[in-house]
């Protein structure tokens, strides 16, 4: 095998290969271990990478595939997992001080459903602490930078996951989704990826931030392999008790191209005041791919998008506030060094071991909560995320789909957002709402800005209906031609990362290589 | 000095009896090693999530229905946010907003004559871990075994006007609970708690005093002395001109005082909000109906039933049916022997004597009602006399011997082999000639001493009234 | 309407949640929290009167175990990350009783 080649296929490739026995398994992981070595310097993906525990594993599952006892497609292909998933034995650290020593004795559900599909776990990858961020700058060990551009952010708060598949540091990664933590860093990055209905995904051994927001997803190279980890993510678990028996997980039977007569709604509300001109256009050109496809598509008024923040702030830090409160020194994690008692010893190991975005929401968490401001905050804020929810019940009444942009902009310079949260919490707009209703939601890349940086377009669906969205995003994938995922030139790999991605960008913008900007409103046939 | 009147309410906590804890599949045994009963979910490891033991919401429906109280049959679990050790959430899985049982109420006779003391709601939540606290070290050590038991907690109207009242009102509580099989209500082990909420106010006065709460009361005992002493306490701040101040209190009842657990550091604001973790319970009508069928006989339906069934004096029947423990041994062991008379006539005597005796509660006694009821045959079939009968209770009592063997073991079969008896009189005759003397004399009393001598010849293993019986036919002779 | 956080309030709040910010934290989120409760204060525009609040997104209910002991000793893996232990409990500083 040609060094470096294998890193270009997708997970379901790879699989495939590697049941076929023209690729081993540690084949697979040791050039994807080489490719981490060669560009973590630059984008910082991952908070732990446990190469022999990778290997290790990577004996024992192609031993079963040899045996024939694992035959799923994804078994024997490398992954990594966001380091608010509890992982049996490897460091998981929420990207936070508080957490810097943590090693679990258990793994989230989600993780063994795909250890036991066979997927090998090369690492955790960074994020915002507890998922406390849209730019994964808040974690305790530094920034991750965009592979497409390392002055860039990668969104967050999975923006390790999500530069993590787009440098090719892994084939696919698991992140999660409060607020939009899957799809906006997906669209900064460049990758695809899905927040799937609430109950969907087993939250056990998700380390919580907003509980009844909190959804496990898949984020990967294309629309198949994001379907295909979701088959395996989505389990019922009665260890939680907000999963949900569901008969119709088999996404990958989803990925048909044909959406003739699928009706499309456009929110007009999605496309006001504070939307980036090129996000617009790339996401309207993405819309029109549709409808040349036989999609039927118009406009439409969602209302209440500008209360969606605010209800989700208040919903979210509350709930974060108390489930934060477990970490306090005494059974796990983090513990000040010099105090006086115990309620020093709480505050001190608390205030040290948490980042200032951290304890920003705990406050406000608190306070919302707090007597005498339960009802005015905490209260109307649920009442609001119930019309809300009303208004997604009226829109999917006539649309199967509701298509818009997942972000604002595309990835803001390192250091530009942290200054101004409340500028940074209106960056979530289009994607918040989807977690106060609970229905999917996924991003997929649609195009680049002209700084080179990746622009996704989200689609929604009523919940229950995944396979909606992914037939959708599918058939809008077969034709355009896929995103040049940066770094895939090999001298990204050798001398200067930093500038060798960055051409690469410049590269794919101009047409020059894999990349067609479907821009102009042409699909362009890719397959 | 004016009058005053004092106005209780209690918080009656109570650990349901579970084989498991409320959100996780650990043991809610007592005794194991610190920390052996705990897993993720019970010792708040970053990710668990807890899940609901079905037993525990169907205890509590049962205690609720006992207890006159309407279901709420939409409820849910929110969360009390504090911080402390014992509480590895640093919240406590609770019911605030809809808790599953509210206003209901029990009967409760007194000196004073019958009264009806309300409840204002029955919760579910878990219980807490356990510090220890190291004298040396000045460090505190937490065992999260506790941590997720179990517990509803009964919350009264202010409806108590005396520690006679409150202790009524208690007992009440504690016998519907006992019997319904809940829990076993051990105030001594914690396993029933109660705090009380005390004001008094100007004998004939409508608004409420200010209140504080009681915690730390572990005995029956001390709940009565408490109430007398926070009564006097409040009445002291009064009449100097005080204010009470609302506060919680902890019984210290060795040194027969409380003082305030107050610090800057509780706010006392729990930040109560709905768990998010866990979906809302809702109960339909036919699932009441399932739990009141299914619903044992109460105290009161066991009383009346007693004196209809088995002719035993009411004094009796009310102390057998004082404890759950006590009216299952007697209504097993009756129905296995056919004797009821016989059977309370053991329980109401040895049995209370030996648990005073070791200080113990009906709950601890750890004998089988068939030993009882064997014990009983060996006594009407002439087997044992009524001494060694006694003897083996006592064995039984401990340790739950087989009486029919013991009985054989050690040879305390009465003798009936009249040839050995006839020996024995023969032997007691000449050794007590004034006895003997005494008794042809006309002294028909001195025969008693000649039959217990005649008793310790034979170790005590004839029949008195045979005894009796060759006893006067020899000395006739 | 713009919101106004004292120095008590932000004291109280830091209490409840165990938090001990320096100064300049403390003049920051008080600032922070201010201007959040200012957009948050945005909700008040809507009419949710008669709108029942929503906890969870679906009906989901009757969620339960059976009372039946599942867990064995794990006492080793629950005490394993402990900062301080000792005698198979966790340690912390001696609280006050």
């Amino acid at each position: 095998m040609e060094d470096g080649r294998l890193l270009e296929w997708t997970a379901l490739a790879l699989g495939k290969k590697i049941q076929a026995h023209e690729v081993s398994v540690t084949e697979a992981v040791e050039q994807t271990l080489e490719r981490i070595s060669a560009v973590e310097d630059t984008v910082h993906a991952y908070v732990t990478v446990d190469g022999e525990r990778a290997m290790k594993r990577a004996e024992q599952v192609q031993k079963q595939i040899d045996d024939g006892t694992l035959r799923g497609p994804l078994a024997g292909v490398p992954m990594a997992v966001k380091d608010n998933l509890c992982t049996k034995d490897l460091l998981t650290t929420c990207s936070s001080r508080i957490l810097e020593n943590f090693v679990p004795t258990y793994s989230a559900q989600a993780v063994e459903n795909l250890e036991a599909a066979g997927a090998i776990i090369l690492g955790k990858t960074n994020m915002d602490e507890f998922a406390m961020g849209s730019t994964t700058e808040t974690s305790y060990f530094g920034p991750t930078r965009n592979p497409w551009n390392p002055e860039y952010v990668p969104g967050g708060s999975s923006g390790g996951s999500c530069a993590a598949v787009a440098a090719k540091e892994c084939f696919f990664a698991l992140g999660s989704d409060t607020g939009g933590s899957i799809r906006q860093p997906s669209s900064f990055c460049g990758v695809t990826g899905i927040k799937p209905t609430y109950g969907t995904v087993s939250r056990y051994g998700l380390i919580a931030y907003g509980s009844s927001l909190d959804q496990i997803g898949p984020i990967a190279r294309d629309v198949s392999d994001c379907a295909a980890v979701l088959e395996i993510l989505a389990s019922y678990d009665k260890k939680d008790s907000t999963s949900m028996m569901r008969a119709d997980t088999d996404f990958t039977s989803a990925l048909v191209d044909d959406v003739r007569g699928m009706k499309i709604g456009i929110p007009r509300d999605y496309f006001g005041e504070g939307l980036d001109e090129q996000v617009r256009e790339a996401v309207m050109d993405a819309a029109e791919v549709l409808r040349e496809k036989g999609a039927v598509v118009e406009e439409f008024d969602l209302s209440l998008v500008e209360y969606a923040i605010p209800a989700y702030y208040t919903i979210a830090s509350a709930e974060a506030s108390s489930n934060l409160s477990r970490f306090d020194g005494v059974k796990y994690g983090y513990r000040a060094k010099d105090y006086d008692g115990l309620h020093q010893m709480y505050k001190r190991s608390r205030s040290e071991g948490f980042g200032a975005e951290v304890k920003r929401r705990i406050m406000l968490g608190s306070f919302v909560l707090s007597s005498g401001y339960y009802d005015a905050y905490y209260l109307k804020a649920l009442r609001t995320k119930a019309l809300i929810k009303q208004a997604f019940d009226r829109a999917f009444e006539k649309y199967d789909v509701i298509l818009g942009p997942a972000a604002p902009t595309t990835a803001p310079k390192l250091g530009e957002s942290l200054a101004d949260p409340l500028k940074m919490y209106l960056g979530d707009i289009y994607t918040i709402s989807a977690n106060l209703a609970g229905i999917p939601g996924m991003t997929v890349p649609c195009g680049l800005d002209d700084k080179g940086l990746p622009i996704g377009v989200q689609l929604l669906g009523n919940c229950f209906q995944e396979k909606t969205i992914i037939r959708a995003a599918y058939s809008y994938e077969c034709s355009r031609a896929k995103l040049a995922m940066p770094g895939n030139v090999q001298q990204a790999m050798t001398g200067n990362a930093q500038q060798a991605m960055t051409r690469n960008a410049q590269q794919a913008l101009n047409g020059d290589g894999q990349l067609t900007s479907n821009r102009d409103g042409k699909a362009v046939e890719s397959r | 000095m004016k009058q005053y009147e004092t106005v209780i309410g209690l918080e009656v906590h109570v650990e349901l009896a579970t084989k498991t804890k409320i959100f996780c599949g650990c043991s809610t045994a007592f005794g194991g090693a610190p920390n052996t009963h705990t897993c993720p979910v019970c010792t708040g490891m970053p990710g668990s999530l807890p899940v609901l033991n079905k037993q525990v919401l169907e205890y509590a429906m049962a205690v609720g229905l006992a207890t006159n109280c309407k279901i709420n049959q939409y409820c849910k679990f929110d969360r009390k946010n504090y911080f402390y050790p014992d509480n590895p959430q640093n919240y406590q899985i609770s019911q605030l907003y809809l808790p599953i049982c509210h206003d209901g109420g029990i009967e409760i006779e007194t000196e004073t004559g019958k009264k009806v003391i309300g409840i204002h709601e029955i919760h579910m939540e878990e219980d807490a871990g356990k510090l220890i606290h190291d004298e040396w070290e000045d460090c505190s050590l937490v065992d999260y075994n506790r941590s997720g038991v179990p517990l509803i907690e009964i919350v009264s109207e202010p409806d108590m006007r005396s520690a006679q009242e409150v202790i009524a009102y208690l007992d009440k509580l504690r016998l519907i609970i006992q019997y319904l099989g809940a829990s076993d209500c051990k105030l001594q082990e914690g396993s029933m708690r109660a705090d009380v909420n005390l004001s008094v106010r100007e004998m004939g006065a409508e608004a409420f005093g200010t209140r504080t709460e009681m915690k730390n009361l572990n005995s029956f005992r001390a709940i009565s002395r408490a109430i007398e002493n926070e009564r006097e306490r409040q009445i002291d701040l009064l009449e100097a001109g005080k204010q009470v101040v609302q506060e919680t209190r902890r019984w210290d009842d060795a040194k027969e005082y409380s003082y305030a657990m107050r610090s800057k550091e509780d706010a006392q604001d729990y930040r109560y909000f709905p768990d998010p973790d866990l979906v809302p319970v809702v109960i339909s009508d036919e699932w009441i109906e399932r739990i009141r069928a299914a619903q044992p006989e109460l105290r009161t339906e066991k009383l009346i039933r007693y004196r209809e069934e088995f002719d035993i004096p009411d004094y009796d029947a009310g102390i057998l049916t004082s404890s759950k423990k006590m009216a299952d041994m007697f209504e097993t062991a009756a129905a296995i022997c056919g004797k009821p008379k016989k059977v309370s006539n053991w329980l109401m005597g040895e049995t209370l004597r030996l648990l005073k005796e070791n200080n113990q509660e009906p709950e601890d006694m750890r004998f089988s009602p068939e030993h009882l009821a064997e014990l009983i045959e060996l006594v009407d079939s002439g087997t044992i006399n009524g001494g060694v009968a006694k003897e083996v209770f006592a064995e039984i009592f401990a340790h739950d011997i087989d009486p029919a063997r013991y009985v054989e073991e050690k040879g305390l079969k009465t003798v009936s082999d009249t040839g050995a008896l006839r020996e024995a009189i023969a032997e007691v005759i000449a050794a007590n000639p004034q006895s003997v003397a005494d008794y042809r004399g006309g002294k028909e009393k001195a025969i008693g001493f000649l039959v217990g001598q005649t008793m310790k010849a034979m170790r005590g293993k004839a029949d008195p009234g045979m005894v009796n019986r060759l006893l006067k036919e020899m000395l006739a002779e | 309407m713009a919101n106004v956080i004292s120095d008590e309030t932000m004291e109280y709040v830091g209490i409840l949640a165990k938090l001990e910010l320096s100064e300049e934290e403390k003049r920051q989120a008080k600032k922070d929290m201010e201007r959040m409760l200012d957009y948050i204060d945005k909700l008040n525009e809507l009419d949710t009167s008669g709108v029942e609040p929503m906890s969870h997104a679906f009906p989901v209910q009757n969620v339960f175990r059976e009372d039946i002991v599942t867990n064995q000793d794990e006492s080793a893996d629950m005490l394993k990350n402990a900062p301080a232990q000792r005698d198979g409990s966790f340690v912390v500083p001696r609280t006050v009783e």
